[in-house]
């Protein structure tokens, strides 16, 4: 493990930011601009702050974020493209004592893997889920979504994802809140640093709700994927704005914990 | 008396599967359900939990195998149980627990196919079964039960050979097997291994929270992907390693081989069936064996090699010709290998094994 | 010497054949026998039958599955025309003389034609029509005694039912002496 070694700031200098030691130092295979770097932060962070990450379990998805456990300091299993919820099912009720989390892209979990995610999440699986949604297939090469939004140009969608063809974007966390075993379901963007903020509280909710036996906590975070956008990261902040939270509302869809008056 | 009525029960297959799978130690069951194998996730929905285990009826064949990879990772003795189509749904799951080296028991009680085919018996999963069934190059331990009492004892061997090997275990079995009630002696085979021993087995490639190892341990991954270049290969390699490792866990049966002309060879419901046929041709003196494969992977070839001179082979099985071939392979050409096939779905009576097995002994080549 | 017994139990879905099945088997069980007992279902459910095969051997039983049984108990029309065929021509037959016409009985094979619904009807319920056919099948197969076969009753009959069992004893011994 690497450990929580201090990176010491020049003279004069005040130091504002530091890693944890929940996650290493690698350099991370992400492109520039890509918002997963920002997520896998907030996500150790709050493991940190829990101080849950030697027990911690990461079922890995496939896509961009396969080779999450690259990077974070904590136990991980592989599962197949989509059946994340599912491993982690098989995970917690195998160790009831540990903190499960999946980290899936939008094709992971909402569209091959639906049925597992819907399901898991409908038992209310003691399980956090982080559900990275930048409307399109990055590690494949930019294909269309099941989140990709309407007229939004994609390697499978040239002219434009198309209503009558392809269907419109799924919202998730709209889904998930309607499900009796969810504990938590909330919607941040990854754009800003008051989004970031935001979404800091909401990855730490998610984890809340299960730590306490609460049941499946779910958090959707509205990503850039500058590289298939065909844009510069800051147009790709100004994209998620602009576009995305208009299709995907930001906001807390369910919370358990709140409504049991335990805020 | 062959056996008092305080130590047997009258089971089913399936109940005996399940009865086995709880002493064997198991802690996880997840299932979708599908017949002919009901029975399996019914009671385990009550003896598990009654046991302190957990019982899971998943969203699916492909959430069962997925949730199996989460706890056969977490290096806990955990099943699924299926039949046919929802095999073929668990197939990607499969190659990812070979491929990642998870400890896992699958049941299959076979149907009809193709397609949704019947709820009859069949033994057209073999190939599925022995050859991997999922993509890559991976490999089930196979072992096929014939009797309630083998559904059973079969139970521990499944656990005690997943953990051993860390791989996945397919017990196969057919809608004969599944519903045959049968008296059943509850009592751990000779040898079995401690349900508390297979947790130990694995203690250095689970995941459990890296704590669990200490505050400074290292993390642990179980993974399949390899991308580097060689990296496969290596593992791939490793693989084979233990593949040729798992040959000393052959297994078969005998019965009347030593003087035979022909030599009957049938596994699960047929190879009882079989048995049947064969019993009565040697009350008419006539010299007929039989051998009866118990793993399927893998496959007893040697003996059927050391068998092979001087005698002839007759494959009795349950689907279009599948495990023929096998045995044509053991035997490489050094006698005839004749073959029977009973349609998948049929339910077949010893009586009915008798004519096919006069045609060859009388010169005549195998049909179905 | 070993002992071979078998029988097909074959009636229309709600007639009892597999309760009667699973007596059988278990009390072949409790008499120390190899015993397998197996419902056929499928494509023949559509035909208007269930039914169960049981063999009752003193040595170990190889195919639970019978095409030309010794015996068979046949409760409704259907399952006549179906294995009356198979017999064997040295079997015995339990029909059900409230529901199988006379003619179709085929009478160079050895019948017991009795009217199991109404010597069930007798005792008290027709449901018992079923018990009174496997007291017949017991009398005229000698396979096991009558006794041992009320003595399963309780390992079969759910004991939700357990008040019932004396009348399906008392029905198994109508059949029995019904010949």
């Amino acid at each position: 493990m690497t450990s929580a070694k201090k990176s010491v700031p020049p003279r004069a200098e005040k130091l504002v930011f530091d890693v944890n030691p929940v996650l290493n130092e690698r350099p991370t295979h992400y492109c520039p601009g890509c918002h997963h770097g920002i997520a896998h932060r907030l996500v150790s962070e709050a493991l940190h702050e829990l101080g849950v990450a030697d027990r911690t379990i990461l079922v890995a998805s496939v896509g961009c974020a396969a080779f999450t456990y690259d990077y974070f300091n904590v136990d991980s299993v592989e599962a197949p493209h989509g059946r994340a919820c599912a491993v982690a099912t098989g995970v917690r009720r195998a160790r009831p004592g540990a903190v499960v989390f999946t980290y899936q892209g939008d094709g992971d979990m909402a569209a091959i893997g639906t049925a597992e995610s819907l399901h898991a999440a409908n038992r209310g699986e003691k399980i956090t889920a982080v559900f990275i949604n930048n409307t399109v297939y990055g590690m494949t090469g930019g294909q269309m979504a099941p989140t990709t939004l309407l007229g939004q140009k994609t390697t499978t969608s040239r002219r434009g994802r198309d209503f009558d063809n392809e269907g419109g974007p799924i919202r998730l966390t709209e889904i998930m809140a309607q499900l009796q075993g969810v504990a938590y379901a909330a919607r941040c963007a990854l754009d800003s640093v008051k989004h970031v903020k935001e979404a800091k509280k909401a990855v730490r909710r998610a984890f809340d709700a299960q730590i306490a036996g609460l049941g499946f906590g779910f958090v959707e975070l509205l990503s850039s994927c500058p590289t298939n956008w065909h844009m510069d990261p800051v147009a790709a902040n100004r994209h998620i704005a602009e576009e995305m939270i208009p299709v995907f509302p930001l906001g807390v869809f369910r919370d358990v914990m709140k409504e049991k008056g335990n805020a | 008396m062959t056996a008092g009525q305080s130590d047997r029960i009258l089971v089913k297959g399936n109940e005996a599967i399940a009865y086995g799978a709880v002493d064997a130690g198991l802690k996880c069951y997840f299932g979708y359900p599908i017949t002919p194998q009901n029975e399996i996730p019914e009671m385990l929905s009550v003896l598990l939990p009654e046991a302190g285990g957990v019982f899971v009826q998943a969203e699916s064949e492909v959430g069962a195998v997925n949730m199996l990879l989460g706890a056969g990772a977490c290096g806990v003795p955990a099943m699924t149980s299926s039949s046919s189509c929802g095999i073929s749904l668990m197939q990607e799951g499969i190659s990812f627990l070979a491929g990642s080296h998870v400890p896992g028991v699958i049941v299959n009680m076979a149907r009809g196919g193709p397609g949704l085919g019947d709820l009859g018996p069949s033994q057209g999963d073999y190939f599925q079964a022995v050859k991997g069934g999922g993509h890559g190059d991976h490999r089930n331990l196979v072992l096929a039960p014939a009797t309630a009492q083998e559904c059973y004892d079969f139970m521990f061997k499944a656990f005690a050979l997943a953990f051993a090997y860390r791989n996945p275990v397919m017990v196969l079995g057919d809608a004969v097997v599944a519903q045959i009630k049968e008296p059943v002696q509850r009592v751990p085979p000779a040898g079995a291994v401690k349900a508390e021993h297979l947790q130990f087995l694995v203690r250095d490639q689970r995941i459990e929270g890296y704590g669990a190892r200490g505050k400074t341990a290292a993390p642990r991954l179980l993974k399949s992907v390899y991308l580097a270049e060689g990296e496969l290969a290596e593992r791939n390699r490793l693989l084979q390693r233990k593949y040729a490792d798992m040959r000393k866990e052959v297994l078969f049966e005998c019965e009347d081989v030593d003087d035979a002309e022909l030599i009957v060879v049938a596994f699960g419901s047929i190879g009882r069936t079989a048995r049947g046929a064969v019993r009565r041709l040697r009350g008419e003196n006539r010299k007929v064996g039989l051998f009866r494969p118990v793993t399927l992977y893998p496959f007893p070839d040697e003996a059927l090699q050391k068998l092979a001179p001087g005698r002839r082979f007759l494959v009795m099985e349950q689907n279009i010709g599948q495990m023929m071939e096998d045995v044509r392979l053991a035997v490489n050409g050094v006698s005839p290998v004749h073959w029977h096939g009973v349609m998948p779905g049929l339910f077949v009576s010893a009586n009915e094994l008798v004519e096919p097995i006069l045609r060859v002994l009388g010169g005549q080549s195998g049909s179905n | 010497m070993p002992e071979y017994r078998d029988v097909i139990i074959a009636g229309f879905g709600g007639q009892g054949v597999m309760l009667i099945g699973n007596l059988l088997a278990q009390a072949g069980m409790e008499r120390g026998l190899n015993v397998t007992f197996i419902p056929v279902y499928g494509a023949e459910m559509r035909g208007g039958t269930a039914n169960c095969t049981v063999v009752l051997d003193s040595l170990p039983i190889a195919s639970p599955l019978v095409r030309d049984p010794l015996s068979t108990i046949v409760l409704n029309e259907p399952s006549l025309t179906k294995f009356q065929p198979r017999l064997r021509r040295d079997g015995v037959q339990i029909v059900n003389a409230s529901l199988v016409a006379r003619e179709l009985v085929d009478t160079a094979i050895r019948t017991v034609y009795i009217p199991v619904n109404d010597v069930a009807h007798k005792i008290g319920n027709v449901k018992l029509s079923n018990m009174v056919a496997l007291g017949a099948w017991l009398r005229a197969t000698a396979a096991l005694p009558l006794k041992t076969v009320q003595d399963a009753l309780g390992r079969v009959v759910s004991a939700h039912y357990a008040k019932l069992l004396p009348v399906n004893a008392a029905a198994l011994e109508a059949g029995y002496n019904f010949a």
